[in-house]
């Protein structure tokens, strides 16, 4: 069988063409860009360092742009798939679990030992790789970088060039094209350089917090915290501004724009872990795993992160409410009604309205979960979470020994456990062995919203073609959220799942023309069938009626 | 409880099975030679590609059978004794059946052409053809040429599969113009072109003569017929068509012809045997169908037709409007309707092809009352409920053309030539 392995690092072609001259010559040109990021984490201290950061930036873009040119541009337009399961980087070969590492070890050392990268402690000067990128950051926000600068710059280099390198593997598809060029706009301008120039702005006086106007939450599950909140209530005007944008977003335009095209319109046009995702994870989209176990346990698993996201929030935003109350009209017990009536009046809600198109495992779910949630609300409310006292060591390994308060625990265990660990570490650093959208699918909590809002109340769908499906699995077999594709479509039914981020990947890759992301009514969306369109016209009614 | 045994775990024999199980509780079991478990025979290119791995052709996971209480049986059926009711497997086993359905698909075809059965002359059909062309053919310096002889689907897919691993192949097609047999004129020179735009050495208008060997059993060369010249090759793909593989039935009291002979109710000329998918033959063609039809769609519509008639609910195979879909490398072909490579009496057609060589289409109309009969489309999606529609409203040219645009499956955002291909269509009826 073809299961030959290939250690090709080539993520473009299959092997048996090798690559050409000019192919090995670009690959030259990125690694001499790569080796001076090297050179500076290993503590080299070049003398002009934003000489050094622009050509080792530089390099690294040039000689991707040239590979990736030479790869798609030499061949005529269309699918471009050949050899991913040969190449031991794109199949979970020895290249794909050493790149994996490597991811996994950066990540941990970004997020728990940035020393490692050379960050300048109490006042001390960076060295090493953050000090590379020191001129940037001077030219950006008039201070020196911080590990979180660096990791920006890089990641946003990524989605840049990647993004290029996916223009031009779907140069014949539009939608690929523009969604693309979304997330690169929307990584650079809005995760970016606003945020960076903004920083600018801050003064003794006058301080906004870092603010990616698209991170909403609970995507950003820092987006309420106290210090947070009183930054941009003492910005006054500004300040309330976004904050009120902030709520804005999460209560009235992501559900509006959800429900006229689907979670899409942020998941891979918009989001910052998307972008990523479908820029330099687009070559692992095939690993993620489409068994119907691991649809079951994405099932707990997001949902569980969704309800440890609001009840985190609810604790932290009621814990700076209940002392102090003068600051702020809303009070801890006004919160904390207003929250369980609005979840519960989501719940009645989607019970009633929706019962039909729940099946028994997602109303136990959901019950479950929001007797859950309410028992947690009624316990904040009679306990001052200030008051109970959590050793944060027993939690993280050791990593963190500090004592929290209830609120802050729940804060700090989030923070590590699922914003460090999960989207980071596990999210990015396994793209080479779970696929591009672990954390996208399994982890995250804006996903998990959107979701149940596309699964209940959207108009988007992906339509199937009547009775053209032939069962190849090129959906499937391309999901990167592991949604198998094929079960429905080989059933002429429309795909209505609240994972889809609707990449429109599988439409690209189907051969028979079967699948179209669209926007339609909310009738008829939802068709289950058992005998397809094309057979006996009195058959298809005696089956297909229920 | 009833006994039914399906032969053959295809799209048709699992299909079956399938909907007899949602109908009733009789006891089943697939008996298959070719693998344990169903996968999808049109997928088989993309894993010589790299685009998937064998296991991602199998449609439903290894735990679905079990679950549903469909028992598969791996086994080679030699002989089938209908008085016995009793299938014997060339293992020496047997088993006794109710009623069987017999769904063993199609072989390729071969011509008694010198050299056929040599080391490296191979079909491209089940998934040990796609084995030995692992073997056969695993690199460009083990296969320094291949050779393809038959111009139809799976041809052009065997040629795509190579030119993945940068295998030279020589593709010889029989007829002056690629699958000219069914397609019109100008879809089929386009796919002459975008053939050879993938530098693949199409030759036009040429028959196989001989396949030589090597003095060790392998293919050494080839010879054409017209020309003979001898191309060294080291592979011969031979995909000159399919039919019925139903050698094992021909000695059963079984009636036969090209395929099982079989009646609207999917019944063969003895009780309580029945033939689904490629191997069934239609005592009668079905409108303007061909009596064997070797395509996916239509052994599953047989599929799901024939276990109403198994559970108690006698039910005639009527397949509705023709359709189908292809892809030649990288341009998808859709069809709905009918449309004959050259019309036929009192037919005309309307053909519009995209300057960028890649798109067009082909719309054919009955001249004497404007009615719509079909349309092929390339590198166009075009959606199939609203075509069955309108074959079945027996809406006109006029009202097709004008409405071209509902019909557009395209994914968004793409650019689309409705307006031009009407405006073609419009200046087209001024000039007639």
């Amino acid at each position: 069988m073809s299961n030959k392995l290939d250690h090709s690092m080539s993520l473009a072609k299959p092997d048996a063409l090798g690559i050409t001259n000019k192919q090995k010559i670009a690959l030259a040109i990125g690694l001499v860009g790569l080796f001076i990021l090297a050179l500076a984490a290993f503590n080299v201290n070049f003398p002009n360092k934003g000489l050094f950061l622009a050509l080792s930036i530089g390099l690294i873009s040039i000689g991707t742009i040239i590979y990736t040119r030479e790869a798609y541009l030499t061949k005529l337009e269309g699918i471009k798939n050949d050899g991913v399961w040969f190449k031991s980087i794109s199949s979970r070969g020895i290249l794909g679990w050493s790149l994996g590492i490597f991811l996994t070890l950066f990540y941990i050392v970004l997020y728990f030992f940035p020393v490692y990268l050379g960050l300048g402690v109490d006042g001390a000067a960076n060295t090493g790789l953050i000090a590379l990128f020191d001129p940037l950051s001077q030219l950006f926000k008039g201070s020196n970088a911080s590990q979180w600068f660096v990791y920006g710059t890089l990641y946003t280099v990524a989605i840049l060039v990647f993004g290029y390198k996916f223009m031009l593997k779907y140069r014949h598809n539009r939608y690929q094209q523009l969604r693309t060029a979304s997330v690169m706009f929307f990584q650079t301008a809005f995760a970016f350089v606003i945020p960076e120039l903004m920083a600018r702005l801050n003064s003794d006086t006058f301080s906004l917090p870092y603010n990616d106007l698209k991170n909403m939450w609970p995507l950003n599950y820092y987006a309420f915290d106290q210090w947070r909140v009183d930054q941009f209530i003492n910005a006054q005007t500004v300040g309330l501004f976004f904050l009120i944008l902030g709520v804005v977003m999460v209560f009235v335009i992501s559900p509006f724009l959800t429900y006229k095209y689907g979670k899409r319109w942020y998941c891979s046009w918009v989001c910052g872990c998307g972008g990523l995702a479908e820029t330099a994870g687009d070559s692992f989209r095939q690993l993620s795993d489409k068994s119907t176990k691991a649809w079951k346990f994405e099932r707990w698993m997001i949902n569980s992160v969704l309800v440890f996201s609001v009840v985190m929030t609810v604790a932290v935003i009621s814990t700076f409410l209940g002392y102090d109350s003068e600051k702020y009209w809303f009070t801890k017990p006004v919160f904390l009604t207003s929250v369980g009536v609005f979840l519960s009046l989501l719940f009645g809600g989607i019970i009633y309205y929706k019962r039909k198109e729940l099946n028994k495992s997602a109303l136990r779910g959901a019950t479950g979960f929001y007797i859950l949630t309410i028992a947690f609300l009624v316990f904040f409310s009679f306990f001052d979470l200030s008051q109970i006292k959590i050793n944060a060591s027993y939690f993280s390994f050791g990593l963190n020994e500090n004592t929290y308060a209830f609120d802050g625990a729940l804060r700090s265990f989030y923070g590590f456990g699922i914003g460090s660990i999960f989207s980071g570490v596990i999210g990015t650093g396994f793209y080479p062995i779970l696929g591009n959208r672990a954390w996208c699918r399994m982890g995250c909590p804006m996903a998990t919203i959107m979701g149940i809002q596309q699964r209940l109340f959207s108009r988007f769908r992906i339509t199937t073609n009547g009775g053209q499906c032939i069962s190849c699995g090129n959906c499937s077999n391309s999901c990167e959220m592991g949604i198998d594709v094929r079960a429905y479509a080989q059933k002429g039914e429309n795909i209505v799942r609240s994972s889809c981020v609707g990449c429109g990947v599988c439409s690209a890759v189907c051969p028979r023309g079967v699948l179209k992301l669209e926007n339609d009514s909310m009738d008829g969306r939802i068709n289950p069938t058992e005998v397809l369109l094309g057979n006996d016209v009195d058959l298809m009614e005696l089956v297909n009626q229920k | 409880m009833e006994h039914i045994v399906i032969i053959g775990n295809g799209i048709s024999g699992v299909t079956v099975a399938r909907h007899i199980r949602k109908l009733s509780d009789k006891q089943i079991t697939i008996v298959s030679a070719e693998t344990d478990y169903f996968f999808s025979r049109t997928a088989l290119m993309y894993i010589y590609m790299g685009h998937m791995k064998f296991e991602h052709t199998q449609p439903y996971e290894n735990h679905f059978w079990e679950k549903n209480r469909i028992n598969l049986k791996k086994g080679y059926v030699n002989t089938i004794d209908t008085d016995s009711k009793t299938l014997h497997f060339a293992e020496g086993d047997a088993i006794t059946y109710d009623k069987l359905v017999i769904a063993t698909g199609s072989k390729p075809n071969k011509f008694g052409w010198p050299g056929q059965d040599l080391n490296g002359a191979q079909g491209l059909y089940s998934k040990q053809d796609l084995d030995a062309l692992e073997v056969n053919a695993p690199n460009k310096n083990v296969c320094k040429r291949a050779v393809i002889v038959g111009g139809g689907l799976i041809g052009i897919e065997l040629a795509e599969m190579l030119n993945s691993r940068s295998i030279p192949v020589t593709f010889l097609v029989r007829e002056n113009s690629f699958w000219n047999g069914v397609l019109p004129e100008g879809e089929s020179a386009m796919i002459n072109r975008h053939i050879k735009n993938h530098h693949i050495d199409l030759r036009l208008g040429v028959n196989l003569k001989e396949i030589k060997d090597d003095g060790n059993g392998n293919v050494k060369s080839i010879v054409i017929t017209e020309t003979g010249e001898e191309i060294d090759c080291n592979v011969v793909g031979l995909t000159a068509g399919v039919s019925p593989n139903i050698g094992f039935i021909k000695d059963s009291t079984i009636e036969t012809n090209r395929g099982v002979l079989v009646n609207r109710l999917l019944e063969t000329n003895v009780k309580d045997v029945y033939a689904i998918g490629d191997c069934a033959e239609q005592r009668e063609a079905i409108g303007q169908r061909r009596p064997i039809e070797a395509v996916w769609y239509t052994g599953r519509m047989m599929g799901e037709t024939l276990a109403q008639t198994i559970c108690g609910n006698a039910t005639e195979y009527k397949p509705g409007h023709w359709f189908n879909s292809a892809k030649f490398l990288d341009i998808e072909y859709q069809t709905y309707g009918w449309v004959f490579s050259k019309p036929r009496e009192n037919e005309a057609h309307f053909h519009w092809k995209h300057e960028d060589d890649t798109k067009c289409i082909t719309v054919c109309y009955d001249t004497t009352n404007n009615q719509f009969l079909g349309i092929n489309t390339f590198g166009i999606r075009m959606r199939h409920e609203i075509f069955d529609r309108w074959l079945t409203e027996k809406r006109d040219v006029d009202y097709v053309m004008q409405n071209l645009e509902k019909a557009n499956f395209d994914p968004e955002f793409y650019k689309h030539f409705e307006k031009d291909i009407l405006a073609a269509y419009q200046n087209n009826l001024q000039t007639a």
